[in-house]
């Protein structure tokens, strides 16, 4: 947030900024929480969880507002709102099929869902983005690390997220793995805004290109 | 099954997106030019190579450090990590990988050599500083 005030693009990514604004806001929080009730209690899973459900949405519209600056001259950005509500909506939904049905902890097991399967839309949204930066060849080099930086985020958290399913055992692996996969969104978008000028202009054909 | 699924295809997208990631910030530095005094030091004059990563590093190492450059610099430490890997495993079958993996890693170098140039800026300016005050 700090990197973008200074380089005059709070208002140009708003929702990025509001993202970092909700991720600091819910750190604090889940400090307070820590300290109060301590790691192995409910209250701490239940804030974690729950936080962190609120901040997948918040980084699900970060996301819209990166296809919004993508889209900017098609003017699309009402069908845009309309299909990631649907589609917000649509993935709760699921979470909550899939919970209602496995599971009678219903309350505790909705945000864990929600969560996973929200970094596994966004993983998909994220891919579909940068498919459309190529085709649209975009050149925007500032908006590209963005995008960039968000889809290998979202794949590093789904993965997280799928092997906590696969090994709920290991918490002692995952109580360190993921605040350190946390660090990548705020380490790339900070060098994003602090390195790469506004202007500055780069042909994504040449990132994708691969060895013949 | 369904996580099992989720995560091998979340690996191969991150391995993708990093890939990418990577290549976007050795493009930004690959449009600047070295000065002469860093040229010297590191001995790169028109294009880089990979053998040099190395001793790149350590010089960057003696340059106090900038907080703003650290992360680039440990995100391209690690694409060469990678490439090291891919060049000593699948590059050993493909001559094509092994080529664009020698000039990868050149251009990883070279990415070190312009964060060792704004250190020096850097650092340049500190003292400058210093003596005013």
């Amino acid at each position: 947030m700090v990197c973008a005030v200074r380089t005059n693009a709070f208002r140009r990514y708003f929702f990025l900024n509001l993202y970092m604004g909700m991720s600091f806001v819910a750190s604090v929080g889940r400090f307070q929480v820590l300290k109060h009730w301590g790691n192995p209690s409910l209250e701490y899973a239940y804030f974690y969880f729950y936080s962190d459900a609120l901040l997948t949405i918040g980084l699900y519209f970060a996301l819209l507002n990166l296809y919004s600056l993508v889209f900017d001259e098609m003017k699309v950005e009402r069908y845009l709102r309309i299909g990631a509500v649907l589609l917000l909506g649509g993935t709760a939904w699921f979470s909550y099929a899939v919970i209602n049905q496995s599971s009678h902890r219903i309350l505790s097991h909705f945000a864990f869902e929600l969560s996973q399967n929200l970094y596994f839309v966004g993983l998909v949204l994220t891919y579909v983005l940068w498919g459309a930066i190529l085709k649209l060849r975009e050149t925007r080099t500032r908006l590209i690390q963005l995008v960039l930086a968000l889809g290998a985020y979202f794949s590093a958290f789904a993965a997280d997220y799928a092997l906590r399913n696969l090994y709920p055992n290991y918490q002692a692996v995952w109580q360190y793995l993921t605040p350190a996969l946390g660090c990548i969104l705020p380490a790339a978008w900070m060098i994003s805004f602090f390195w790469v000028n506004e202007e500055a202009r780069l042909a994504p054909s040449r990132l994708a290109a691969v060895p013949r | 099954m369904m996580a099992a699924f989720i995560f091998v295809v979340s690996v191969v997208i991150f391995l993708q997106f990093f890939v990418f990631y990577c290549r976007s910030l050795i493009a930004v530095s690959a449009k600047q030019a070295l000065s002469p005094e860093v040229q010297e030091v590191t001995g790169i004059q028109k294009t880089a190579s990979g053998e040099d990563f190395n001793r790149v590093m350590q010089l960057l190492h003696l340059c106090p450090e900038r907080p703003e450059d650290r992360k680039g610099i440990q995100a391209i430490g690690a694409y060469f990590r990678m490439l090291n890997f891919v060049r000593s495993t699948v590059a050993q079958l493909a001559p094509s990988i092994r080529t664009w993996t020698d000039s990868e890693r050149g251009h990883c170098t070279y990415f070190a050599a312009i964060a060792l140039e704004r250190r020096i800026s850097f650092s340049r300016d500190m003292l400058a500083q210093q003596i005013d005050a």
